[in-house]
Parts: C-alpha cells; sequence; structure tokens
C-alpha cells in the first residue's frame, strides 16, 4: 500500500511534464503573440521588444518550458499580467469564496442523494420511485439559468429571503450571500446524483448475495444499509471523487450571476484578458488536482472492496 | 403434532408478467418427515425452486405470488405468515444453502462476520460470544484454521470452502428443516462429494429435516429419503428412494433414470427423457442403443500433436514490478490426436486443462513446446496465417448464456463468423447455410430472427455449435460445454456432437471435470493434475483399470448413481 502510493505519487512528475508541454504548445504556438494583445495595434517595436523582455518572453523556449514545470510543483505562478497581483494570492483569495459555495452544496447534495436513492430503492416499482424519477428528469431537463433567474427574482427580490448577489470575506459574514447559490447546486445535483445511485443500489439489490441475506431473516431495511451500500461504495466513490475538482475551479455561472469573487470569476477575467500567466496556472492547477484526486478515489476504494489490493 | 415437519398442501405458484401469467408451480403436495431427507428433482424451469424459494416466502413479489394451497411447518401455515414472522422463521428455523457458492456471499464482509450476524440477530448474542459460536461452527463444517479463515474475504477461499461457509451459516441456529438447492452443481466431484458427506453428517447429528434439489438424480441417490420429481410445474412422482429408483412410474422419471451415463454401460448414443415423453405423451417402448463401438484410429493420420508444451503466468511483485515467480498453467504436456478422434480432458479446476485448450488455440502466450497442425508447427505461424488457421480451429465454451451476444439475432451470430472468413459470396447463400447449421443441430428455422434470451440453456448451446460449424472446422475443443447444463439437456447436446462428428469427420478435446461424461463421449482420455497429464489411456482402460492414485481418487467420487442399499431391495 505504501508502496503502492509512493509509485503513483512519483508517476505524477512524468504527468506533470506532458500537461505542461501541452499548455507551452498551446501559449506559444497557437496562443499567439501576447505583447499585440496586450499594448494594441499601434505599439512600436521598441514598446514590444520591451515588454517582451520585462515578461520574460526573450528568454530561450526551454527555459520558459521548465518555468511552467516548476509552477506545478513550487505553486509559485508569477504575476498576473492584468492585475499584477501574486497569483498564488489570487488563488488562495478566490478558493475561499468558491468553497464556501461549491463545498456545502456538494456535501448536502451528495448525502441527501444517497439518502433519497436509499428510500427510493427499498419502494423501488411503487409510485414514491416513479414520482421521484420523473422529478428528476424534470429538474435536469430545465436549465440551470432558469432556477438562477428565478430564485433570484422570487425568494431574493420579491420575498428578500436573501441577498442578491455580492460576498463578504469572513465566517459567519459570508452566509446570507452563498445560501443561494448553495441551494440551486444542490438542485441542479441532485437529479443526476439521485438518478446515479439509484441504478447502483438497484444492480446490487439483484445479486445472490441479497438472497443469502433475505434468507438469514435479515430486514430489508438492513440489507440495503449494511450489506447493499457497501457493494455500491465502489461507483459512488468515482462518481463523487471526479466531481471533487470542479469544486475547486468553481461554478462558472453561479459565481458570475451572484458576483461571487471566486475562481470562476477570476478564470474568466483571465480569459476576457489575455492574461496567459493566470490562464496557465488555472490549467496547471487542475491537472495536478485531478492525479491526486484520482489516487484518492484509488485508496478510498480499498477501504470499502477487500478485493481490491494495492501493488 | 404430526411426524412431519414440513407439508406442502396443494401449492400453487403465479408470476403475473405483462405477457399473462404462468403457473410455476401447480396444486403440487409433499410432506418432509422430522429428520429425514427428502430430494427434489426437475430440471430447469420445472418449479422446483420456485416450490423452495416459496417455503421461505422468498419469491420476489410482484410479479410472483402464491395463488393457493398450504405450507405447514410444524403445523403452522407459512403463507399466511406476515413478512415479520417470517423473518423471525429463516434463517433460524429453517435455512438455505443456495446453487453459487461464488456469488451468494457478500464479498465485502469476512466470512466468519457473515456467519455470526445470524446468530446476533436471531440468538441476540453479543459479537465476542457470536465469534465464538462461529468459530465452533467452522470447524464443524471442516474449516482449516477457524480462527484464521474468520477474518477471510470470500474471495480468499475456494469454491467448496465458500460452500462450507453457507452451511455454516445455515447450520448456525440449529435449524429444523434445511433447504439445500443444487449445493453442489457448482463444484468439483472432489468436493461434490465432500460437501455430499458432510450435509449428510450435519443432518444425521443434529436430526434435522433436509429438502435437497437438484437436476441430477444421481447426486441424492445417497442420501435422500423420499424423492419428489417435478416435471412442468406439477409433481409426477412421490416415493421413497429406493423406489423411485428400482420402479420409477411417470415416463419423465424414467428418461432422467436413463440420461445420466454411465461408467458401467457404454452405449453409442445416450436415452434423452424425448425417448420417454414427447409432448407429454409416453413412449410406451423406448429405443435401445448398440454398444459403443471403439473406433479403429490407427490408420487415420496425426492431426494434432502437442510436444512438451508450457504455458506460465508471471507472478509480479517488489517495487518495479519484477516477475519473481510463475504459476505453471501447463508443466510440459505431450499429446497426440488421430483425425476423428475425440480426446477427453479431465481434472479438477484449476488444473490446467482450459489453459491447455486455450494454448493450442494459441489464445495464450507459450513459455516453450510446439504445436503440430497436420505436421506444421503452428507456434511459429504469423498473426494473419493464425488467422486463416482459426477457420479449421473452434472452441466451444462453457456458459451458453455469456457467450452469446444478447443484441445480435441467431442469424447475425451465425453469419458473422462466415463473413470473416469468406464462406458463402452473398447473403442469401449465408442465409442458407444458416437455416441448413440450424437443421444440423436440431433447431426451427424460426429461429433465425429470435434473439439468443429467447431460447433455454440447451438450445443456446446448440446455437454455439452451429456457430462454430458455421465455417466447417476440423477441429473443436469444447471446454466444460455440457457442464452448464441440465443432465436430460446434456444427453441431447452429447449425442448431438457425437452425430456432427459421424457426419463431418470432426476431431475433438473435450474438456470437463465430470468423468462420467468424458467417459461416455471420448476415445482417449488424459487426466490433469497440477499442470501435467498424470495417466493417458483410451477410456475404456482409464476407468476400468486406472494406474495412477489421483485417477481413483477421481473415480471413486462420482456418485454412483443409485442408493446405497440398492442391492439389498
Amino acid at each position: 500500500m505504501k508502496n503502492y502510493i509512493i509509485k503513483r505519487l512519483l508517476y505524477i512528475i512524468p504527468v506533470i511534464f506532458g500537461v505542461c508541454f501541452i499548455i507551452f504548445v498551446l501559449f506559444n504556438l497557437v496562443g499567439g503573440d501576447p505583447t499585440h494583445m496586450l499594448l494594441g495595434k499601434h505599439a512600436t517595436a521598441q514598446q514590444m521588444e520591451e515588454l517582451r523582455r520585462t515578461l520574460g518572453l526573450d528568454r530561450p523556449l526551454l527555459y520558459q518550458y521548465f518555468d511552467i514545470v516548476k509552477s506545478a510543483f513550487t505553486f509559485d505562478f508569477g504575476r498576473s499580467w492584468n492585475t499584477k497581483q501574486e497569483i498564488s494570492t489570487m488563488i488562495m483569495d478566490g478558493a475561499i469564496p468558491s468553497l464556501s459555495v461549491s463545498l456545502p452544496g456538494f456535501i448536502l447534495s451528495s448525502i441527501l442523494g444517497l439518502i433519497i436513492s436509499v428510500v427510493v430503492a427499498y419502494y423501488r416499482g411503487r409510485k414514491i420511485d416513479t414520482v421521484v424519477r420523473i422529478a428528476c428528469i424534470a429538474g435536469m431537463s430545465i436549465s440551470s439559468l432558469a432556477y438562477i433567474l428565478f430564485f433570484q427574482w422570487f425568494f431574493a427580490y420579491k420575498l428578500s429571503l436573501f441577498e442578491i448577489s455580492g460576498y463578504e470575506y469572513g465566517f459567519p459574514n459570508f452566509l446570507p450571500y452563498i445560501l443561494l447559490p448553495s441551494i440551486i447546486w444542490i438542485i441542479l445535483s441532485i437529479g443526476p446524483d439521485v438518478r446515479f445511485y439509484r441504478t447502483v443500489i438497484l444492480d446490487e439489490i439483484y445479486q445472490d448475495y441479497v438472497r443469502t441475506a433475505r434468507a438469514k431473516g435479515l430486514s430489508e431495511i438492513v440489507i440495503l444499509l449494511k450489506h447493499v451500500l457497501k457493494n455500491a461504495m465502489i461507483p459512488i466513490i468515482t462518481y463523487v471523487v471526479i466531481q471533487l475538482p470542479f469544486l475547486i475551479l468553481g461554478a462558472l455561472l453561479l459565481e458570475s450571476f451572484f458576483s461571487i469573487p471566486g475562481l470562476g470569476g477570476i478564470t474568466l477575467n483571465a480569459l476576457n484578458s489575455s492574461d496567459f500567466p493566470v490562464i496557465k496556472a488555472m490549467a496547471v492547477l487542475s491537472a495536478v488536482a485531478y492525479i491526486l484526486f484520482s489516487l484518492l478515489s484509488d485508496i478510498l476504494y480499498t477501504v470499502f472492496d477487500p478485493r481490491i489490493k494495492l501493488k | 403434532m404430526s411426524e412431519n415437519i414440513l407439508e406442502v398442501k396443494n401449492l400453487s405458484v403465479e408470476f403475473h408478467t405483462p405477457e399473462g401469467i404462468t403457473r410455476a408451480v401447480n396444486d403440487i403436495s409433499f410432506d418432509i418427515p422430522k429428520g429425514k431427507t427428502v430430494g427434489l428433482v426437475g430440471e430447469s424451469g420445472s418449479g422446483k425452486s420456485v416450490t423452495s424459494f416459496s417455503i421461505m416466502k422468498l419469491i420476489p413479489s410482484p410479479p410472483g405470488k402464491i395463488a393457493g394451497g398450504q405450507i405447514l411447518f410444524e403445523g403452522q401455515d407459512l403463507v399466511q405468515f406476515s413478512e415479520e414472522k417470517m423473518r423471525k422463521i429463516r434463517g433460524n428455523q429453517i435455512s438455505m444453502i443456495f446453487q453459487e457458492p461464488m456469488t451468494s456471499l457478500n464479498p465485502v464482509f469476512k466470512a466468519g462476520d457473515q456467519i455470526a450476524e445470524v446468530l446476533q440477530i436471531h440468538k441476540k448474542m453479543s459479537q465476542k460470544v457470536a465469534m465464538e459460536k462461529t468459530l465452533f461452527l467452522m470447524d464443524q463444517v471442516g474449516i482449516p484454521k477457524p480462527s484464521q479463515k474468520y477474518h477471510a474475504y470470500p474471495h480468499e477461499m475456494s469454491g467448496g470452502q465458500k460452500q462450507r461457509i453457507m452451511i455454516a451459516m445455515a447450520m448456525a441456529c440449529e435449524p429444523k428443516l434445511l433447504i439445500a438447492d443444487e449445493p453442489t452443481t457448482a463444484l468439483d466431484v472432489t468436493i461434490q462429494k465432500q460437501v455430499l458427506e458432510l450435509m449428510f453428517d450435519l443432518q444425521q447429528k443434529y436430526n434435522m429435516s433436509m429438502l435437497f434439489i437438484t437436476h441430477d438424480l444421481s447426486v441424492i441417490a445417497d442420501i435422500a429419503d423420499d424423492v419428489a420429481v417435478m416435471y412442468r410445474s406439477n409433481l409426477v412422482e412421490f416415493d421413497t428412494c429406493k423406489k423411485i429408483f428400482s420402479q420409477p412410474r411417470h415416463p419423465y422419471t424414467k428418461g432422467l433414470l436413463a440420461c445420466r451415463p454411465n461408467l458401467d454401460k457404454n452405449p453409442c448414443r445416450l436415452l434423452t427423457v424425448e425417448d420417454f415423453i414427447k409432448d407429454g405423451v409416453e413412449i410406451e417402448s423406448p429405443k435401445v442403443y448398440d454398444d459403443k463401438i471403439e473406433k479403429n484410429l490407427d490408420s487415420e493420420d496425426t492431426l494434432l500433436e502437442i510436444k512438451n508444451l508450457k504455458t506460465y503466468f508471471p507472478v509480479k511483485g517488489g517495487f518495479w514490478g519484477r516477475v519473481i515467480d510463475n504459476v505453471k498453467a501447463v508443466d510440459d504436456v505431450s499429446i497426440k490426436i488421430k483425425k476423428g478422434e475425440t480426446l477427453g480432458l479431465v481434472g479438477e479446476s484449476g488444473c490446467g486443462k482450459t489453459t491447455l485448450g486455450r494454448s493450442i488455440l494459441r489464445l495464450n502466450p507459450l513459455k516453450s513446446g510446439n504445436i503440430l497442425y497436420k505436421g506444421e508447427d503452428i507456434t511459429l505461424y504469423s498473426k494473419k496465417e493464425m488467422r486463416e488457421l482459426r477457420k479449421k480451429m473452434q472452441i466451444i465454451f462453457q456458459d451458453p448464456y455469456s457467450s452469446l451476444n444478447p443484441r445480435m439475432t441467431i442469424v447475425d451470430i451465425l453469419r458473422e463468423p462466415m463473413k470473416i472468413h469468406n464462406i458463402g459470396t452473398n447473403k442469401n447463400e449465408r442465409v442458407d447455410r444458416c437455416k441448413w447449421l440450424l437443421e444440423k443441430v436440431g433447431l426451427n428455422q424460426q429461429a433465425l430472427n429470435r434473439y439468443p434470451h429467447e431460447f433455454s440453456g440447451g438450445q443456446r448451446q446448440r446455437i454455439s455449435i452451429a456457430r462454430a460449424l458455421a465455417i466447417q472446422p476440423e477441429f473443436i475443443i469444447c471446454d466444460e460445454s455440457v457442464s452448464a447444463l441440465d443432465v436430460s439437456v446434456q444427453a441431447q447436446v452429447l449425442n448431438l456432437l457425437l452425430d456432427l462428428q459421424d457426419e463431418f469427420k470432426l476431431t475433438y478435446i473435450f474438456i470437463s471435470h465430470d468423468l462420467s461424461v468424458v467417459n461416455f463421449i471420448s476415445d482417449n482420455v488424459g487426466v490433469m493434475y497440477s499442470g501435467k497429464i498424470v495417466e493417458y489411456n483410451t477410456a475404456r482402460n482409464i476407468y476400468h483399470n486406472p494406474q495412477e492414485e489421483y485417477t481413483k481418487t477421481l473415480l471413486a467420487a462420482i456418485p454412483k448413481g443409485v442408493p446405497k442399499d440398492f442391492l439389498t431391495v
């Protein structure tokens, strides 16, 4: 197990080199000359040359490539061209509002989804099962924009239950601002969650070992919560962990409509203003996050399934 | 109170599906006396499993429903019991063992805990007491080192051990009635013998009643007191075990007794149930087959010669995943097969017989050795040459359920290999050939546009055979091709294989763990044990004059198919 984790962590090194290479190629060959974009059409050749030197673009290409690789390990991404801020601080500042919206929404929707799907699995084939399934489809069919606009207008504007938009740093000051986006997050993700969990649980319920458990004299509830759920955890873990990187990167639409200064907003601004270092930082960061979380899900598998041995 | 622990009276079970109501069990009655074993025999779909599930009230409902009758357990009607009351009976007063030990245990819980769970819910034992009792039970069912195996997970145990765990689980609360649904069908003969003996011992020791369900009469010959025979949802015969074997009255029972290959007789074809009863009508004078004539293979050419074949599977370990050891699946095997011959390969699971078959077709990488097909060494063949050769070599697998693509119609399944190997020039020609193939394997032309799930296990295996024949092979490997089939269906498929061999001069390698089947179909037999062929001889000599100790053990484990004290009747 320890060997496996060390091995997997070592695998990260070549993967990062590869990811950085792709990013490097995209920005240098496809992206065009950033000085053009920064200085506009009327810049003189001398101005451009000067800017290039200050940005470090005159250095050999290999150096520039290794700068990206280095940043993946040190998390020092330099400064933004746009705001001149330290990018690592920008990310730290943005991650907190992003997480304060996404994390509660994610945790609550996962737990709620699991509870609903266990209940639905218990009543499988009956009326409540059909109602929930139709509700899931209906909920998924409505665009997230519709939820955002309606909820802002109705609950925040008409009923004044929540803040319409904005954000304040520090606990508990941010609470009134994150409530509405969190609720929308839950509504958006609970449909697909329930549908997925329900399928996984029902797949298990027709297995032979469930028949054995019934023949032992166990009640249906114990069978579901103890025998079935532990077996269903493997696909559920895969499904849940794969969503984790998105939590950090933030929800673009939610953040921009609710004016939350999260990472989603930062990325959007950087894209609009060709702020290359920030875009690069976000690309590198998400690659690292994916690798780490897939390692986490592999380790979690062994907790639930004794048949899986990491070697 | 009566002498019977269980009385089933006029039980009917129906399944309500959108296509209509199916009666799976039709008005059946039988008793299980205290401390006795009743065998319930019938083919798949005859309603025997539904009967046993009804006693436990475990039939999936909907669509299943007990439509009428009574199930009296110690005088109380279980049909009227609430789910909650039933739960106190299950696993406590009546317990059950299933066919598939591989899947019947929960894979993510420790074996010991799964046994202890029964004690905790029914006897309200604390975890510690339950664990102690579990260790005792595991010892009783013959699990070595119970205190270690308690913490083992199901995948760390062999099939036989898993079935022992199931038995321990069923015996935990010392039930009055044990229902065993095909408990040994999935096991090797030697393990089957051990498990049967264990169940018999436990039954005697605890004076427990047992309902033993099987499709194979010979399995219960030794242990059943009474036998009930089910045929198409009806109970057609219920009598003492001796009477069933000595004077069977119903033609179906007669057919069942006749269709099992028998080591003492050597007919050229097996009798099938259809020789006794067809479309519900009894046939007065069934066919009599002549004895098998031993083929004279001396003049034939050698089709396949295997020289010092070795197939090893590397075991990797350490930080860098180096090869630290090898599993010697096939270890230095040499055999010759003549054209038109059937070579039987027998041995227990894990002895390497399947790997040998796959290695001959080069579906596994070889470690070393030569395979000469018509004198040419095919181990030197390129991938392209091998593909060309596969036209001549086919394989039929064990599981007729999973080896046919469920989303393809039969005509597509049969046509696909023809297309790959360029047999037939156009669609019509190929469809004509499909029709001809179906006729050869005894299926109707209407089967062409249907899907695999519309067929029974035996029919599906016929389709697999037709697919193998589609490209005119010379040589077919049958890998446990009849092991998943009921004895009655097995006899039909074995006859079919022999008919086809005569007609097309086919050469077979027939791999099976069932010695009586191998004896019936083979000319020569190789007995395999841990990767080696330990004994090779003609079928007759192997069975009548075995030389090796291992062959003798295998032969001794075959159910005799007659009650122990049969001769004293």
